[in-house]
Formats: C-alpha cells, sequence, structure tokens
C-alpha cells in the first residue's frame, strides 16, 4: 500500500490521526496533516483506507 | 443477494444526490461487500466536488475548479456505478421503494433501498430574481460567477446573513480589496452558533481586516436600470432593511441560510405517482409508509427514514442517541460519516446474516471554519448553550478555547489558534458514550488548555 497526502487540501480537521495515529499526524502550528509512514503494515491498511474515506478534504489518497 | 434471485434482474441500490454524502455512501456500500446495481443520481452536471473550498480557495482565486473533485476519474470508475448525472430524482415511492428520474425518459428504478442525499438549498431574497448583482453561494457555479464579479476591483460587497457562510466571504471579498458590508447581528458574526463573547472576538478581527458590520435584517433589495439587461433589466444598487435603513451595494451575496431539498419527496413530487395522497406534507398513508419532512428527512438512529430508504448529510434529520435528541447537521464532516452509516445500516437491514447488525449513528459532530487566516474547528453542537466558558492562551484573543453547555451538561467546544493536540484534547470532552457533567468538563476542560 502506498499512501500520498496532499497538504494544501488538508482543513486540518485531524480524523486521520483518530482514525490511524501510526500514520498519519499533524503539524503543531496549523494542524495540517503530516505522512509518518507513506508504506504502512498490512495491519494498519484497513484504518488508512477508512481515513481516506472519512477525510473530509479528499486529501489521502491509497493505491492498492 | 436474497436467496430467490433466480431469474430476477440484479437488486439494486439508488443513492440521491452526487455530493459528499452521496459520495460516501457509494464508497460505502461498495467497501461493505455490495455488488448489486448501484446508480447514483444527481442534478449537477459534475462529478462529486466539495462545497468547503467554494467560499475559500475557489473564491479567492487560489484554485481553479478542478481541485475541489472529490474523486478521480479512475476512483469513480473502480465503484462500478450506474452514474447518472445532470439529472434530477423527481419522486420517491418510498412504499415500493421506486425513484422516479426526471429524465426525458421519466425512468423508473426499482429499488433494493435508496440512500437520501440531496443535502439543502440556499434561500433566497424576495424580489431578488433576475435582478443583476445579486449572489447566493452553494454550487461550484455560484462560486465562479461570484468570483468573476470581484475580478474587478473596488466593489461594494453586501453580504446579507452573518452566520459561517456570510463570514467565510466576506472576509474573502475584503481580502480581495473590496469594500464589504457583513449585514446580520452587527456585533458578533456566527454569534447563534459561537455565543455573544467568541462572537465579539471574532467581530473585532472582521473589523481590523476593515469589514464594516452592520445590525439588520434585510427585507430585500433596491434597484435601477441596467442597460446590460435589455429594457426591462434591473440591477442591484442596495440591500433595504427591515428597519427602513438601506445598504448602499453594487454586489449583493444572499447567505441566510438553507432549505433542505427535500422537495421531490414530498405530495407534489409524487404527484406522478398514481394514488398519491395530496395532503399534508410527506403523506403517504395509502400504504403506510409516512416520509417524515418537518424540518429535512426524518430519520430514526439508523439513519432509516422508512424501511429500505435512509438519510444522510445535509438533508438528514436523525435521533442521535447519545445527545438524546435530533439533530440534522449541515457540515462537511457529518455528510461524510453518515454517508457511511446510512450505507452500513441499509446494508444491515437487507442482509444481516452478510452484512452485520445495524448501528446507531451517534458522531461527534465537527465543523471548521477559516477566516482571516483564522481557522475555527468545533466539536459537540455548540447552538443553544445556556452556558459558555472562554479562555484565551497567553491572553491573545486569537488563541481561543470555548466550552458550550446547556442544562448541566458539556455540549460543545470551540478552539481557534490552538495545537492540535489541544483540539484532540478538547474534542475527548465532548466524545463520551453520555453527555459530560457540566463540572466535570469545565474542570477538565481548564486542564486542556492551560495544560
Ligand atoms: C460555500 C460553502 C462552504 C462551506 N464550508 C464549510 C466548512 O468550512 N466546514 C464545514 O464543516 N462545512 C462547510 N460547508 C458545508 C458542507 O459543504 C456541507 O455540509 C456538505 O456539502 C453537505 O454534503 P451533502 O452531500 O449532504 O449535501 P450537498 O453538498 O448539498 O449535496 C447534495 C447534492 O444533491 C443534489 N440534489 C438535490 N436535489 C436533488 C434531486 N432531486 N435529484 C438529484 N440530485 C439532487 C444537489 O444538487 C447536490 O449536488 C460549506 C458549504 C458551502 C456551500
Ligand atoms: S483527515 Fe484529512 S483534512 Fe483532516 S487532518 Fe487528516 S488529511 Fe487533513
Amino acid at each position: 500500500m502506498r499512501v500520498t497526502v496532499d497538504p494544501d487540501k488538508c482543513c486540518g480537521a485531524g480524523q486521520c490521526v483518530l482514525v490511524a495515529p501510526e500514520v498519519f499526524d499533524q503539524r503543531d502550528e496549523d494542524g495540517i496533516v503530516v505522512l509518518l509512514d507513506a508504506a504502512p503494515p498490512a495491519d494498519r491498511h484497513e484504518a488508512v483506507r477508512e481515513a481516506a474515506a472519512i477525510c473530509p478534504a479528499a486529501a489521502i489518497e491509497v493505491d492498492a | 443477494m436474497t436467496s430467490g434471485d433466480r431469474g430476477r434482474p440484479a437488486p439494486r441500490i439508488a443513492v440521491v444526490g452526487a455530493s459528499a454524502a452521496g459520495l460516501a455512501a457509494v464508497e460505502g456500500l461498495r467497501r461493505a461487500g455490495w455488488d448489486g446495481l448501484l446508480t447514483l443520481v444527481g442534478d449537477e452536471p459534475h462529478p462529486p466536488y466539495d462545497r468547503p473550498p467554494l467560499s475559500k480557495q475557489v473564491l479567492s482565486g487560489s484554485w481553479e475548479p478542478d481541485r475541489t473533485g472529490l474523486r478521480s476519474a479512475e476512483q469513480l470508475a473502480g465503484l462500478d456505478l450506474d452514474l447518472r448525472l445532470g439529472t434530477r430524482a423527481a419522486a420517491l415511492d418510498a412504499a415500493a421503494r421506486r425513484l422516479t428520474l426526471d429524465d426525458a425518459e421519466r425512468t423508473v428504478l426499482d429499488c433494493a433501498g435508496i440512500v437520501v442525499a440531496t443535502g439543502v438549498r440556499p434561500r433566497t431574497l424576495p424580489g431578488t430574481e433576475g435582478v443583476a448583482g445579486v449572489y447566493v453561494l452553494r454550487s461550484l457555479e455560484d462560486a465562479l460567477a461570484l468570483r468573476e464579479r470581484l475580478a474587478a476591483p473596488g466593489r461594494r460587497l453586501a453580504v446579507v446573513g452573518d452566520g459561517v457562510l456570510g463570514a467565510e466571504a466576506a472576509a474573502v471579498a475584503t481580502g480581495l480589496g473590496h469594500r464589504v458590508v457583513l449585514i446580520g447581528s452587527g456585533t458578533a458574526p456566527m454569534g447563534r452558533v459561537l455565543g455573544a463573547e467568541t462572537g465579539a472576538l471574532l467581530a473585532a478581527v472582521h473589523r481590523a481586516h476593515g469589514v464594516e458590520l452592520r445590525a439588520g435584517r434585510a427585507s430585500g433589495v433596491v434597484t435601477g436600470p441596467d442597460p446590460a439587461g435589455g429594457p426591462d433589466g434591473r440591477h442591484v444598487t442596495g440591500v433595504r432593511l427591515a428597519d427602513g435603513g438601506t445598504v448602499e451595494a453594487d454586489t449583493v451575496l444572499v447567505a441566510t441560510g438553507s432549505v433542505p431539498a427535500v422537495d421531490w419527496l414530498g405530495p407534489s413530487g409524487e404527484a406522478a405517482a398514481p394514488g398519491a395522497e395530496a395532503a399534508g406534507a410527506g403523506a403517504r398513508a395509502a400504504d403506510g409508509v409516512r416520509l417524515d419532512l418537518a424540518d429535512g428527512l426524518g430519520c430514526d438512529a439508523h439513519c432509516a427514514a422508512a424501511p429500505g430508504v435512509y438519510g444522510a448529510g445535509d438533508v438528514a434529520r436523525w435521533y442521535h442517541p447519545v445527545l438524546g435528541r435530533t439533530l440534522r447537521v449541515e457540515h462537511r464532516m457529518n455528510a461524510t460519516e453518515q454517508g457511511l452509516a446510512a450505507a452500513r445500516n441499509l446494508l444491515a437491514e437487507l442482509d444481516a446474516e452478510r452484512f452485520g447488525a445495524p448501528r446507531p449513528f451517534a458522531p461527534v459532530p465537527y465543523f471548521w471554519s477559516d477566516q482571516f487566516g483564522l481557522k475555527l474547528q468545533a466539536y459537540g453542537v455548540l447552538e443553544g448553550a445556556d452556558r459558555i466558558e472562554v479562555l484565551c492562551l497567553e491572553k491573545d484573543p486569537l488563541r481561543l478555547a470555548a466550552l458550550h453547555g446547556r442544562e448541566g451538561r458539556a455540549t460543545g467546544v470551540l478552539g481557534a489558534g490552538l495545537p492540535p493536540r489541544t483540539v484532540r484534547g478538547l474534542r475527548a470532552l465532548v466524545a463520551g458514550d453520555a453527555p459530560a457533567d457540566w463540572d466535570e468538563a469545565l474542570a477538565a476542560f481548564r486542564t486542556a488548555v492551560q495544560g
């Protein structure tokens, strides 16, 4: 699985961090998403897909 | 799907409204394993796009419209949809789960389930139809029209309504160099939601940037001749206030809230179907299925409006089991979460063995707003508070947190200019399985903010 984020679209909602804290974090200054793990292990794939689905800015993309 | 499929056409689920909630519903259905037909009907010509950027990046000109697309063409293709854009749903026979489309063929779709995600439509001011220079802001076309208008320098813009949408648009237009009057409370933009104290802080931010805040209720517009609009053409020259005053303007944005798009679900929408009962909003008594259309589409804790009929997003009013009351949320995060919940619960109703039991929809509501570089974020319910505690960090009025409560319970939190960790700490205060006691929440609130 490859994860990409678009910080420019991100609105800092932080939903991704609630769902998959090992994969996403937020910058302290403005809450914009920080990708911690662009190739997360299999046991996190479901959470990452969930994060991509609920991100209110469509800022997370997952392939495979 | 069901065991008796032999020879029958594949079952179909139709999702009406191809925006945030409708997209979440179709994605949720496919992710959960729905392999029947999946129709997505939307009356806008565009594939699902995002609205929050319309009053921010699109209006300011920093984004071109295509950036608002919520999914790529490949992602949409991967959902294997029967996608019907530019098509309005005309009527729903809820008992028969039969959807009539407003296309040339008057297509009728028999469905196993239906998700209603038709959102809301902007309110307008009486007497503004056909008047040049008057705008609303809900769709991409709306945003582009207003943006084009604001491309000429030195406009005098009057924004009618100082809720979140009006306040954001006023901020962007001011940033573009226009003279902006925000008509509403006059003292507290978004005051109905934020309360007087936080509203006053936001008012100070708007004033500091040059927005004129004007107390008043708009009753209509003043117009003059518009040579560009033909012999009868009228152009707006101002906003008329109920107290008799006027606000001069060459451009008016009406941001006075919205109305749930349930017209097509009501008796007139039904008129095409034989035997429809004409009396009473949403009446469908002949066959025992009655949609509650009093304020949006009334749904239960599972987002069900009737057997096989679910609601999601801005249009849906549902019973929130933790808050113990019905709620209709016009915010972006809810559209996605409720679209997913409606999808899951519809499948559970259709085939519990395969898709599991339905789950009540009990989210922690969330919204954000960006104004003049200030980001407001809120969890829970801010409206209707009977007590509000506001704390400023390091005496900086732009770094603040607020706890809202009602009847001895903490109901919502608001943060601005806070680090994300603090915001998540605030969220936890209103994210419990039961409404939090005010005094306990207040103590935890002070600790979360001041450390
Ligand atoms: C300018 C703007 C800025 C915003 N900013 C924020 C923000 O900063 N933060 C935030 O939390 N929220 C914000 N929101 C709110 C957020 O965009 C909405 O909550 C969200 O779009 C709701 O999604 P929805 O799918 O329920 O409804 P909608 O987005 O309204 O979509 C409903 C769709 O259904 C279509 N439709 C209606 N009737 C029919 C019919 N009969 N047949 C077929 N299709 C139909 C409509 O045309 C529309 O495409 C903003 C909204 C706007 C307009
Ligand atoms: S959920 Fe989306 S918008 Fe929110 S912080 Fe994560 S990437 Fe950004």
